[in-house]
C-alpha cells in the first residue's frame, strides 16, 4: 500500500487524489506512463491512428491484399531499410544525401557486369552491394579522412553517381538481365519479399543499436564526439562503418526495387526515397543533432509515411494537394513529437 | 628565456620505461623534474618540478594562463615535454599518448568531456570495456558491478539505467572520477572537478576524494582555482604563477589569507610594471 495522509477527513494519496487503493486504474495509468516514456510510442499512436482512419473510411480498397502489398512492399520497406542506415549515420552525427543514388546505380551495376562482363548472376548482385559498400566507404574517406561536411560530401557523390546512372544508361531503362530473374523472388519481385526484408533488417539493427559495441559506440560518438575519443574509442571507425552499412542498404532497396518494378530505372532512386527515410528516422525519434535514436521509431516512422501516401493515393486526392497534406502531415507529427518530447524531459527532472 | 636543451633521451624499451633510474624515493607516485614546453614564442611552463607521494592529494593552483593545464596535458599524455621528465614508480617514462599514460595508471578526469550524456551511468562506466558475450553486451552482469561498485564509494544516484544526462553536476562528476578509479588508475588527474557546482554537489565531490584518501589506493592531483576547497581537500598545495611552481606548502602549514596574498602581490607588480612602461 502507498503511505496515505490523512486531510479534510478523507484518506489521499500522496498525488491529492482520493486513496482507493492500488486497483486497476493505477496499473493503467503506470502502465501508460511506460508507454508514453518510450520514444516510439508518439509515432506508434500516429501510424495506428493514420491506418484505422484510412481503414474505416475506405474498408473496401484501403483493405486488401493488393494494397497492402503495394503499402508495405512498394512504399514502406525502401523507406525503411534505407532509414536504418540515416538512424545509425544521425546517431553519430552525419548524414547521408547519397545513398538514393547508390540505389539508382546499384542495379545498373548489376545488369552491366552480368550482361556485358559475363559475371554469373548472383556474383553480379553481391559486386553491385559490394559497390554500395565501396561508395560508403569513399563517403566515409571524404568525412573522416578529409574532414568535409557529410553534408556537402554526399551532395557531391550523390551528384556524381546520378550522373553516372544517366551516362552508363544514356537515360534509358533496361531490362533485368534474365540470368538474374532466378534471385529475383529472394530479392524482391515476389509480392511480400521486400516486407520481410524491411522487418528482418530492422529487427537485426535495432539489436545491433541496443544491445552491442557498435550501437553503444554509435550513440557515444554522436552524443560526445570528444568523450568518446577520450573513451579510446575509434570514432572514425565507426563513422566510416556508419557510412558503408548505409551504402550497402541503399544497393540493396536499388536491387530489390529494380527486381519488383521489374526494370532498371535511370530515374528510380535519387532524392525522394532519401529524403523519406530521414523524415521517417525524424518523426520516429531519432535527434538531427546525433546521440540519440531508434531504428524501431524509423521502422514505425516508415509505415506511417508510406501509410500517408498509400492512403492519399487510394482515397484519390490529386497529386498536386498530395505534397501540400505530406508537408503539412510531416509537420504536425514532428511537432507533437518536439512537444510530447519535451513534456517527458520535464516529467523527469 | 628558458634554453631549449635537447628532450630527454627516448626509451628504447617498449613498455616505455627508461633504464638507469631506480623507484622514487619516499614512495611518491609521480614525478615531474625540470618541466619546460614552448608553444611558438610563448613559454607555458619554464622549470616544472612536482611530485606526488603514494596515496596524498596534491591541489594544484593558478590563475588563468599560469600553464596549469597545460601541466594537466602533459602529465596525462595528451602532449609532450620540450624537456624535463616524468618519473613513476618504476623509473622515467615517456608518455606517448593518453592511452599510453593510462595503461601506466594515469588517468585524467575533465568535466565536461568525461561521460556520453545519452547513455546510462553503467553505460558509462564501461565505456569502451564493456563486457561482451559476442555478439551481445552483457548488460546484466554490467549493470551489477557498476550497481555494487558506486555503493562501495558511496555513491549515491536514483539508478544506474538513469541515463548521465538525468543527473546533477556533482553525480555526473563522482561517475567520471568513480569510472577512472574503477579502471585501476593509480594517478588521478582532476581538472576542475568543483566548478560551477553547487554547495550540496561540492560535498558530494568533496566526500568521495575525502574517501579516496583514506583508502590509499590513489594518488591525485586536483587543478583548482577557489583557495578554500582546495586546503578543505588536498594534503599539500602547490602554486603555479608563470610557468613555475613558486609556492609548496602543506595545507596545515597555509591559510586562504596567504594564498590570496601572494596571488594579490603578483596582481600589484603586473600592475606597477605596466604602469612604469
Amino acid at each position: 500500500m502507498s503511505k496515505m495522509t490523512e486531510q479534510g477527513g478523507t484518506l489521499l494519496l500522496p498525488d491529492g487524489t482520493p486513496g482507493t487503493g492500488n486497483g486497476t486504474g493505477d496499473v493503467l495509468r503506470r502502465g501508460l506512463g511506460v508507454f508514453g516514456r518510450q520514444r516510439e510510442a508518439t509515432i506508434l499512436v500516429v501510424t495506428v491512428a493514420l491506418l484505422l482512419y484510412f481503414g474505416l473510411t475506405n474498408p473496401t480498397t484501403f483493405v486488401s491484399r493488393t494494397n497492402f502489398v503495394d503499402l508495405f512492399s512498394e512504399n514502406m520497406a525502401p523507406i525503411a531499410i534505407i532509414a536504418v542506415g540515416e538512424v545509425l549515420l544521425l546517431i553519430c552525427g552525419e548524414i547521408d544525401l547519397s545513398v538514393g543514388f547508390i540505389y539508382t546505380m546499384a542495379p545498373f551495376i548489376m545488369f552491366y557486369l552480368n550482361v556485358y562482363y559475363g559475371v554469373p548472376a548472383l556474383l553480379a548482385i553481391i559486386l553491385s552491394l559490394v559497390f554500395g559498400l565501396v561508395c560508403g566507404l569513399i563517403n566515409g574517406f571524404l568525412t573522416v579522412t578529409l574532414h568535409l561536411p557529410s553534408f556537402i560530401t554526399t551532395l557531391g557523390t550523390g551528384f556524381i553517381l546520378g550522373g553516372a546512372a544517366l551516362y552508363l544508361a544514356h537515360a534509358e531503362p533496361k531490362s533485368i538481365p534474365p540470368a538474374t530473374v532466378g534471385y529475383g523472388d529472394w530479392i524482391g519481385a515476389s509480392p511480400w519479399s521486400q516486407t520481410i526484408w524491411a522487418v528482418v533488417i530492422v529487427a537485426i539493427f535495432a539489436v545491433v543499436l541496443t544491445r552491442t559495441r557498435w550501437g553503444l559506440h554509435t550513440i557515444a560518438t554522436g552524443g560526445n564526439q570528444l568523450g568518446a575519443r577520450e573513451a579510446g574509442i575509434n570514432v572514425g571507425r565507426i563513422k566510416y562503418g556508419n557510412f558503408m552499412i548505409t551504402g550497402v542498404l541503399g544497393a540493396l532497396v536499388g536491387i530489390q526495387t529494380a527486381f519488383y518494378i521489374n526494370t532498371i530505372d535511370p530515374l528510380a532512386g535519387g532524392y525522394q526515397p532519401m529524403f523519406y527515410s530521414v523524415t521517417a528516422a525524424v518523426i520516429g525519434g531519432t535527434a538531427m543533432l546525433g546521440g540519440s535514436g531508434t531504428i524501431i521509431g524509423a521502422g514505425i516512422g516508415a509505415v506511417a509515411l508510406s501509410t500517408l501516401i498509400d492512403g492519399f493515393d487510394v482515397v484519390g486526392i490529386s497529386a498536386n494537394v498530395v505534397m501540400i497534406v505530406f508537408g503539412a502531415a510531416i509537420l504536425g507529427a514532428m511537432i507533437a513529437n518536439v512537444q510530447l518530447t519535451r513534456l517527458r524531459e520535464r516529467g523527469r527532472t | 628565456m628558458v634554453a631549449q636543451a635537447p628532450g630527454t633521451p627516448e626509451s628504447a624499451k617498449p613498455d616505455g620505461y627508461g633504464g638507469g633510474y631506480g623507484p622514487l624515493p619516499g614512495g611518491d607516485a609521480l614525478r615531474a623534474e625540470h618541466i619546460g614546453k614552448r608553444f611558438g614564442a610563448v613559454t607555458a611552463l619554464v622549470d616544472i618540478n612536482l611530485h606526488l607521494a603514494k596515496g596524498e592529494v596534491l591541489g594544484l593552483l593558478g590563475d588563468n594562463g599560469a600553464g596549469k593545464s597545460t601541466l594537466l596535458k602533459i602529465l596525462c599524455g595528451f602532449q609532450q615535454p620540450d624537456t624535463g621528465g616524468i618519473f613513476l614508480n618504476d623509473g622515467q617514462v615517456t608518455l606517448r599518448s593518453v592511452d599510453h599514460a593510462r595503461s601506466l595508471g594515469i588517468e585524467a578526469v575533465y568535466q565536461d568531456l568525461a561521460l556520453i550524456n545519452q547513455l546510462s551511468v553503467y553505460h558509462n562506466m564501461f565505456l569502451n570495456r564493456e563486457r561482451v558475450r559476442w555478439p551481445l553486451l552483457s548488460n546484466k552482469s554490467m549493470r551489477d558491478t557498476a550497481r555494487t561498485h558506486l555503493n562501495e564509494m558511496g555513491i549515491n544516484i536514483p539508478s544506474v539505467d538513469a541515463p548521465v544526462a538525468s543527473l546533477s553536476g556533482g553525480q555526473r562528476q563522482a561517475i567520471a572520477i568513480a569510472r577512472a578509479v574503477y579502471s585501476d588508475a593509480k594517478v588521478l588527474l582532476l581538472d576542475e572537478p568543483l566548478a560551477a557546482m553547487g554547495a550540496k554537489e561540492v560535498a558530494i565531490i568533496l566526500d568521495l576524494i575525502g574517501d579516496l584518501k583514506r583508502r590509499r589506493e590513489v594518488s591525485i592531483i586536483i587543478i583548482a582555482h577557489n583557495y578554500g576547497q582546495a586546503l578543505e581537500v588536498c594534503d599539500r598545495i602547490n602554486l603555479l604563477q608563470h610557468g613555475q611552481i613558486t609556492f609548496d606548502k602543506p595545507s596545515k602549514e597555509t591559510s586562504v589569507q596567504e594564498l590570496n596574498d601572494i596571488v594579490v602581490a603578483e596582481y600589484r607588480k603586473a600592475l606597477e610594471d605596466r604602469q612604469r612602461s
